[in-house]
């Protein structure tokens, strides 16, 4: 009776202070998380890479983890969970393996593991008795940690995931003691940016639209000319035109061009973009759910359309806002239609406002419409992506006398005039010189030649050598009969009675000391001046943003720019501006540049516009790379590589093309381009495939 | 017996695990990794002590004085079992970062044997109340160390060549006697 009696006051004491402390104690904890810990398996299996279901279900609430989190409880769960949540579970974002690594054919090469079978274990015994810090060892543990069978080791003995049975549990990447799988939504993969600690090939580090080169010139290789455009697009989505313009700073850092001619990593892009548009298809892009935040992008260049083509797939609502009639900036008024035809740039276009981005036309920041409307009309975040549309002036006398242009002036109204606007026809000269010599220049002196000019010649102050354009464009301008006037330094334009212009003065120069960019400095040499007979001049002598509409609104007034007028950010990884909610990108952020720079700059913008909607920090990458390379991966020589031509590019011959707008440089036919990626050596960071095979 | 005397005597001679052979579940399941075995010693001490004073208190005050000593078994458990729930729930109110090192591994020590065999010797070996706070604490250290001797031992098994059918928790539990037989060489020292 005693015994009775104590147990049941031992009892109702241990009752009573536990729950007076869980009162007292209570830490308010979302009823979701124990309602949906209630619809999972309960295993605790951790295979969701949560500890515990208590851990997963606390991850769903705060949206770490989809609501197919779970992977033993199966798609009912799942819709449960989704309900507790108020999401629809097909919806969430698939998360998938992935290895880093392709190494190539070339583990058995460089390891010999003696019988030992664990990744883990070589590892941990000499740092996987590896070269590359980083790099897979290729023991398979994580083939042998995944529970779905997705993983196998692949015919070059580096893991392969198996998207349709990956289910993300990452216990791949648990296991990897190299962490090079790694674990990622579509999101976070169109977010990365390059690391100092990731696999990349020294192509891939000079980019600056980050494309995984070796990985599609692999793929084209193997034929998956799809999976080509596809890896392209995770970085670039105006593959058509930078396979057309691009100066490919990426073939000046290939591996292959140190002992050989570099691989010609743009012609295969454009093989590959081609591929696309001749397939008659256009291959699905996925996109991420709705956020319901709208974002303005103002510019429809290069930076603006690549910014508004990644906000989409992260689940944004953008629109584009443009000046001109059509979308496409520089590229389209810019890049004269021998290099890059409109309906080729309208198809890349097109693809990408099929996304669901809707453009406004012929609307100008600061004029038609300004920040305050903006902000009016519910934008949650604006991206400044206006360009470089001002010509420098040479400031000399008689420079705005009749039959003088500036070059973007130039080419523009000549764009718009090709494009059925014939207001804006220009009177072209017989004589015509261009002032400059960076890519607009080359770009005016081809037009005109084309335009049925006589003589067209290019004044330059320094020499050949230190020219800013693409060699090859150089080289093409003069097959096409483009007269150079090196060291020759405008001193002043020479008009007639009737105010037309009919000569160039011009000072010689020579060569001095070098400057602070290390191009000796043009010095005049007294008494030189030479007259040269014109009568059409165009100055091509740089340009920079036009900043006008700072002038109409006070918030925009306070918008910071620097010294050449381009738009300050407050770092120039993350492009955010002053202003929080504006970011800017492209040339008006960096002053003009290359194509591939705007689109390097626009995903780059997009990324933080992505983090500033969705309340995190706006920071740049961990270890980031940004515009330099890896130590060590840029090699003085490459060893085991036999010399292979590289593809020549097809073009039209002179004498055509001169007469005619038509495309002057062709793509590559399919065995070319096949034998082409052949030449690519793989590399990653510090390995590569050597040739295997005497030439 | 000194304090030296009883503090060596729990943490060695007769430790908990490796002499007595209390608490095998938390030994096997927790070593796995250091970090986890250093979280899971340090949980032990701090549930052991407490837990060896209260049950000492009970006894003494309630079990002895009404004659009632034969229910100390259930009493023992159901007081455990509300002190570790209790100590939970102060954690997270009042020291969230205490409660982010130990939390997870709270839970598992309310069904923890050792815990119980301890309050149980305290009482049969007739401690006093400051005897029986140091042998508590003692014998959890002496439990932290083993297991986090073990988990050392453990790691470096993983990068041995282990025969397949001897993997994993059989060769732990190979290991265990072999510290075992190790420590048994204390026998007798005090």
């Amino acid at each position: 009776m005693t015994a009775l009696l104590f147990m049941l006051f031992l009892g109702i004491i241990c009752g009573a202070v536990l729950s007076i402390a869980s009162k007292v104690f209570y830490v308010y904890e979302d009823p979701r998380i124990a309602a949906i810990e209630n619809l999972m398996a309960g295993a605790n299996c951790g295979g969701c890479g949560f500890a515990g279901c208590s851990a997963a279900a606390d991850a769903v609430v705060k949206g770490h983890a989809g609501p197919s989190v779970c992977i033993v409880a199966g798609p009912e769960s799942a819709a449960a969970v989704a309900a507790v949540m108020g999401m629809d579970p097909g919806t969430a974002e698939p998360i998938l393996s992935q290895n880093e690594c392709l190494g190539g054919n070339r583990a058995d090469d460089k390891y010999d593991y003696s019988g030992v079978s664990s990744c883990r274990a070589m590892a941990a015994f000499y740092g996987g008795k590896r070269v590359c810090s980083i790099g897979c060892i290729g023991l398979g543990d994580c083939v042998k940690a995944c529970k779905f069978d997705a993983l196998v080791l692949g015919e070059n003995g580096y893991p392969v995931v198996d998207e349709s049975k990956c289910v993300g549990c990452g216990a791949c990447r648990q296991v990897c003691p190299k962490n090079i799988i790694k674990i990622r939504t579509m999101s976070d993969r169109l977010l990365s940016f390059n690391q100092d600690d990731a696999a990349l090939a020294p192509c891939q580090q000079t980019c600056p639209a980050e494309i995984n080169i070796p990985k599609y010139i692999q793929q084209i290789k193997q034929g998956d000319y799809e999976g080509a455009v596809n890896t392209i697009r995770e970085r670039n989505p105006l593959l058509l035109s930078c396979g057309r313009v691009c100066p490919h700073p990426c073939e000046d850092k290939c591996r292959r061009g140190i002992e050989d001619e570099p691989v010609s990593i743009n012609q295969l892009k454009r093989f590959a973009a081609d591929y696309e548009m001749n397939s008659g298809k256009r291959l699905p892009i996925p996109c991420a759910p709705d956020t319901g935040r709208k974002v303005a992008v103002i510019g429809g260049g290069p930076a603006g359309l690549t910014c508004a083509y990644f906000l989409r797939r992260l689940g944004h609502a953008v629109t584009i806002f443009d000046m001109m009639p059509k979308l496409g900036g520089m590229i389209r008024y810019g890049i004269p239609e021998y290099r890059l035809p409109k309906k080729v740039l309208q198809w890349e276009i097109d693809g990408i406002l099929n996304l669901g981005i809707e453009a406004k036309t012929n609307v100008k920041f600061g004029y038609d419409f300004d920040l305050g409307s903006l902000i009016a009309a519910g934008y949650d975040a604006i991206f400044m992506g206006v360009g470089a549309w001002k010509d420098y002036s040479m400031k000399i006398e008689g420079e705005n006398l009749q039959n003088c242009y500036t070059g973007i002036d130039f080419l523009t109204k000549f764009a718009r005039t090709q494009q059925g606007d014939s207001r804006l026809q220009i009177p072209i000269g017989k004589k015509c010189a261009v002032v400059g010599g960076g890519n607009t220049a080359i770009d005016c002196v081809r037009t005109l030649i084309r335009l049925g000019a006589e003589e067209v010649s290019i004044v330059y102050r320094r020499t050949r050598n230190e020219m800013p354009a693409n060699m090859v464009e150089i080289e093409a301008a003069e097959h096409e009969g483009v007269k150079f006037h090196f060291l020759a330094a405008p001193n002043r334009v020479i008009g007639n009675e009737e105010g037309r212009v009919v000569g160039l003065e011009y000072l010689k120069m020579e060569l001095g000391e070098p400057d602070a960019s290390g191009r000796r400095r043009p010095v005049p040499v007294e008494g030189s001046e030479t007259v040269l007979d014109v009568d059409m001049l165009v100055t091509a002598i740089g340009q920079g943003p036009d900043v006008s509409f700072k002038e109409n609104g006070k918030r925009i007034a306070e918008l910071a720019t620097t010294r050449w007028d381009t738009i300050d950010s407050v770092n120039p990884e993350t492009l955010q501006t002053n202003i929080p909610y504006i970011f800017t990108g492209g040339d008006s952020a960096t002053g003009a540049s290359l194509v591939v720079e705007g689109i390097g700059g626009g995903r780059r913008a997009a990324r933080s516009i992505h983090q500033y909607l969705s309340g995190q920090p706006v920071e740049p990458v961990r270890n980031s790379l940004f515009k330099k390379n890896i130590d060590g991966t840029i090699f003085d020589s490459v060893p085991g590589v036999i010399k292979q031509k590289r593809a020549e590019m097809p073009e039209l011959p002179v004498d055509v093309r001169i007469k005619t707008f038509d495309e002057a440089d062709l793509v590559l036919p399919e065995d070319e381009a096949i034998r082409e990626s052949n030449r690519c050596l793989n590399c990653c960071r510090l390995c590569y495939n050597k040739d295997r095979h005497a030439a | 017996m000194g304090y030296f005397e009883l503090i060596i005597a729990c943490i060695f001679v007769n430790n908990i695990l490796l002499a007595q052979f209390l608490g095998n579940c938390p030994f096997l399941g927790t070593s796995k990794k250091m970090e986890t075995a250093i979280g899971m010693a340090m949980a032990v001490i701090f549930v052991l002590v407490l837990a060896g004073t209260i049950t000492w208190i009970v006894h003494i005050f309630i079990l002895v004085k009404y004659d009632l000593v034969y229910l100390r078994t259930i009493a023992f458990i159901v007081v455990i079992a509300s002190l570790v729930q209790f100590v939970e729930m102060f954690l997270k109110k009042s020291i969230p970062a205490l409660y982010a090192g130990l939390g997870i591994f709270l839970p598992l020590i309310t069904t923890n044997c050792a815990v119980l065999g301890v309050c149980v010797l305290n009482i049969d070996k007739e401690f006093t109340f400051m005897q029986s706070l140091v042998a508590s604490f003692a014998y959890a250290a002496g439990f932290g160390l083993a297991l986090i001797l073990f988990a050392g031992v453990r790691e470096k098994i993983l990068l041995a060549r282990v025969p397949k059918p001897l993997q994993d928790t059989s060769i732990g539990l190979v290991t265990a006697g072999m510290i075992a037989l190790a420590f048994y060489a204390f026998k007798g020292m005090v």
